[in-house]
């Protein structure tokens, strides 16, 4: 058995690795993807004053920290059973709307664009972000810079630090808005909108007018029929911040519509012992293995799973962008892996007009910043779409908010056995006996995980934005057959 | 000539972390062409070539400058610690988790298998009948798997390998960083091997810019959520604890902007060994009470002093960790 290991493909809580078995006819015997780190946030909150969650968890992922942070933040007002005023809660989506416009941008420029923009049979040195620069200009380049930096600045003014943030107290915020505050956030707010048309118009232009690439992501060895999951508001429409849980079968059709705290009826977790990461399923539908289908117990947590299980996008200009692709792609749902990154475009759009909402609402300035606490009812869940998946936190506490118990799904591990998938289907399509293994091949199967934007991509969110891989091929006896780089 | 000279090699990797000091890299904004204009990124896994026998093939101290951020968890992090400080001419811890154990070190308070079994075993949402872990080395049909070995501890870099120099935060500050980095770029003379960069000498309270009374005395402690903050008032004086007397300045006050206490992210200041050991007589000596008994009663309020005194620096406390 040959074996080729692409590693490390670095940050998912820390690392991951690829392991492709060969059999003796040389085509894919089998694929693992394993994730090497664990830290065990689960047990070292236990003991810990439950208000001080929000900040801590916030540490699971320092490219998504926000996500933690609100998720955490409504776990713990529901172990003290509060529910903040309108004002901190719009204060709190406000942030996390810029936090969603940072990511989406660094996704799509660093990591996506240099796949299509720049092209994936380009050579190597040039499919990075100072390709796409190279291709588009480097005056778009700094814009990019500019917008994420301004995201990144909204972050830091209302949790303290973008990364290290503090917003969040058990009902509500620790900092107001003043009106000159306001004032900014909305000029920033107005050029989010220009800035996430424009990256439409760039994927309009670069992708969906070139055949090819259409056909890539139509056609291509890059779909997964799966169940779809994601937050809606009471109207179904997409939210990041609050509402219920709707899943979706692979035929668009809805399985189930749940709150946070029913989410244990809903979600089992598999454990397998090469990985540290768990697999998540659907508990009413079992876990099946490895398998995709209307039978399979798994589903897709992701930006494309997240407009498929909704009716549609809150905001005028992401609605229609919303039903362009559903026309275009053939309609609910979407299984091709690689529309992920029309719908994160779209989610980006949406950040930022529901961004401009937030920031023109009157409540924004609002005084009322916290709800008053009264006996702590010690047990609380709270979901919020990460960019990278459904994102829950369980905690349990004694009658003094002393946390007991803690359960983390976090956002990329609900599509952790989708992603060994979709690498396994990828690489079945693209290695075949007799055919090369080249580095134009190496990046057709990484390109099947870019999709997800597993954490570990945000990391690539740093330049030059391309993940390095370097495949070995090895002779059972470990004897290195034939090795690739591609840095 | 200025321009002949070579650039600078730099290798920045993460054990143990969040990613959130890579981030604080990417934080330099506009300023990043200036960065790749003045270094060579050699290694770095996130964005290069990335396996690690590329770097064991290296000269030693072929890479003159290594930003290590996240504490040693696993034996892949150990082993890349080691393999780092080798081929490397600077090593810096570069963040809390590197510098102290960081957030993953409260993992101290448990134990490997405390851990192993909450997350694999009990978690609510697991379902795991055959109570199935990961393990090191796996057996499958088609060969081998191999994941590293998660250790009982947690241990900062330097319990590890000789660290050259140490940049605090959680993360740490961008402005700091692009300070340290133009030093050693432009070759201005570099502070004693061992030293703290990137961070002030004074303690957060001297800096601080909540306003302080003189001699004041409590009389109980609060948690945050139990006061009503005033937005402009020591959060110690009004009895909710703030790791400012045991820290070191530096981050800019982020936390106190956000109208949070300091969690003590950036280590204690200078000539403090222990910042657990400096709040408790901080605290001593603000309480109102004269009686030993009286003091240890207020002092008791205080819910969880290890997870606050030590939130960033279990791994390198006196207490190092809870003896199970």
């Amino acid at each position: 058995m040959k074996k080729i290991t692409i590693d490390p493909i670095t940050r998912l809580e820390g690392h991951g690795k690829i392991e492709i078995f060969l059999n003796d006819e040389g085509e894919v015997g089998n694929v693992y993807f394993q994730v090497p780190e664990l830290r065990g946030f689960e047990k070292f909150c236990e003991g810990r004053p439950v208000e001080e969650l929000p900040a801590i968890t916030a540490k699971i992922c320092g490219v998504c920290p926000g996500c933690h942070h609100m998720a955490s933040g409504k776990a713990v007002d529901a172990v003290f059973g509060v529910e903040p005023p309108p004002t901190a809660k719009k204060l709190r989506e406000l942030f996390y709307m810029a936090h969603f416009v940072h990511s989406h941008t660094a996704h799509f420029y660093a990591l996506a664009a240099p796949d299509f923009v720049v092209g994936p049979y380009s050579p190597p040195t040039k499919r990075n972000i100072l390709g796409v620069i190279e291709k588009v200009g480097k005056e778009i380049g700094k814009e990019v810079i500019k917008q994420r930096r301004f995201a990144q600045e909204i972050q830091a003014l209302l949790g303290g630090h973008q990364t290290f943030v503090v917003m969040n107290i058990p009902g509500g915020v620790r900092r107001g808005l003043s009106n000159q505050e306001r004032d900014d956030i909305v000029n920033k707010a107005n050029g989010f909108i220009e800035f996430a048309k424009f990256t439409l118009k760039i994927f309009e232009d670069v992708v969906l007018k070139n055949n090819e690439y259409v056909d890539i992501i139509l056609n291509g060895p890059y779909s997964l029929r799966l169940h779809s999951m994601g937050l809606v508001d009471s109207n179904n429409k997409v939210n990041f911040y609050d509402g219920k849980v709707r899943v979706v079968d692979t035929e668009g059709k809805e399985l189930y519509k749940y709150s946070p705290g029913e989410y244990l009826d809903y979600v089992g977790e598999h454990v397998e012992p090469w990985s540290y990461l768990k697999f998540p399923f659907l508990k009413k539908i079992g876990w099946k293995g490895f398998v995709d289908g209307q039978s399979s117990g798994l589903y897709h947590a992701t930006p494309l799973s997240r407009l498929n299980a909704s009716d549609g996008m809150a905001t005028p200009l992401a609605q229609k962008e919303y039903e362009r692709m559903y026309s275009i792609l053939g309609g609910k749902p979407v299984h091709a892996t690689l529309a992920m990154h029309w719908a994160r475009l779209v989610e980006l759009l949406y950040s930022a007009e529901r961004c401009l909402e937030l920031a023109s609402d009157p409540d924004i300035t609002g005084k009322e910043l916290r709800a008053s606490i009264g006996p702590i009812p010690g047990e609380g869940v709270g979901i919020v779409e990460a960019q990278r998946g459904t994102l829950t936190h369980h905690y349990w506490t004694d009658e003094k908010g002393i946390v007991t118990k803690v359960n983390l799904i976090v956002g990329t591990t609900n599509n952790h056995a989708p992603i060994c998938m979709s690498i396994k289907k990828a690489a079945e399509g693209l290695i075949k006996k007799g055919v090369e293994v080249t580095d134009g091949v190496l990046n057709m199967i990484e390109m099947a995980f870019r999709a997800y934007d597993p954490c570990f991509s945000c990391a690539t969110h740093c330049l030059p934005g391309e993940m390095p891989i370097i495949l070995e091929i090895r002779e059972p006896d470990g004897q290195l057959l034939k090795r690739l780089v591609r840095d | 000539m200025e321009e002949q000279k070579p650039k600078l090699k730099m290798a920045v990797y993460w054990a143990a972390a969040c990613g959130g000091c890579c981030v604080s890299v990417l934080d330099v904004h506009e300023q990043l062409f200036d960065v790749t204009a003045a270094a060579d990124l050699v290694f770095w896994p996130i964005a290069l070539d990335t396996k690690y026998e590329d770097v064991e093939k290296m000269p030693d101290k072929h890479i003159d400058l290594t930003l290590f951020n996240g504490a040693i968890r696993n034996s892949e992090n150990e082993h890349l610690a080691k393999l780092l400080r080798k081929k490397s001419k600077l090593l810096v811890a570069y963040g809390s988790c590197s510098h102290m154990g960081g957030i993953p070190g409260l993992a101290n308070l448990s134990s490997k298998e405390d851990i192993l079994r909450r997350v694999f075993e009990e978690c609510e949402s697991v379902s795991n009948p055959d109570n199935i872990r990961p393990v090191p080395e796996y057996k499958i049909k088609e060969g081998m798997l191999e994941i590293p070995e998660f250790y009982n501890d947690v241990r900062s870099l330097s319990q590890v390998v000789d660290v050259d120099y140490f940049i605090p935060g959680c993360p740490p500050q961008t402005e700091r960083l692009v300070e340290v980095f133009t030093a050693i770029v432009t070759g201005a003379e570099l502070p004693a091997i061992g030293s703290v960069v990137g961070a002030d000498t004074k303690a957060q309270c001297e800096e601080c810019t909540r306003k302080k009374s003189e001699n004041k005395k409590i009389k109980k402690f609060y948690r945050p959520w139990e006061i009503k903050d005033d937005g402009e008032t020591c959060f110690l004086e009004q009895g909710v604890i703030c790791m400012g007397p045991a820290t070191r300045a530096g981050c800019g006050h982020r936390c106190i902007k956000g109208n949070a206490p300091c969690r003590g992210c950036y280590g204690p200041p200078p000539g403090v060994a222990d910042p657990g050991a400096k709040m408790m007589s901080a605290i001593a000596s603000i309480v109102d009470e004269k009686e030993p008994g009286e003091i240890s009663r207020v002092i008791e309020d205080i819910a969880d002093p290890a997870g606050y005194f030590y939130r960033f620096s279990m791994p390198v406390s006196l207490i190092r960790r809870k003896v199970l």
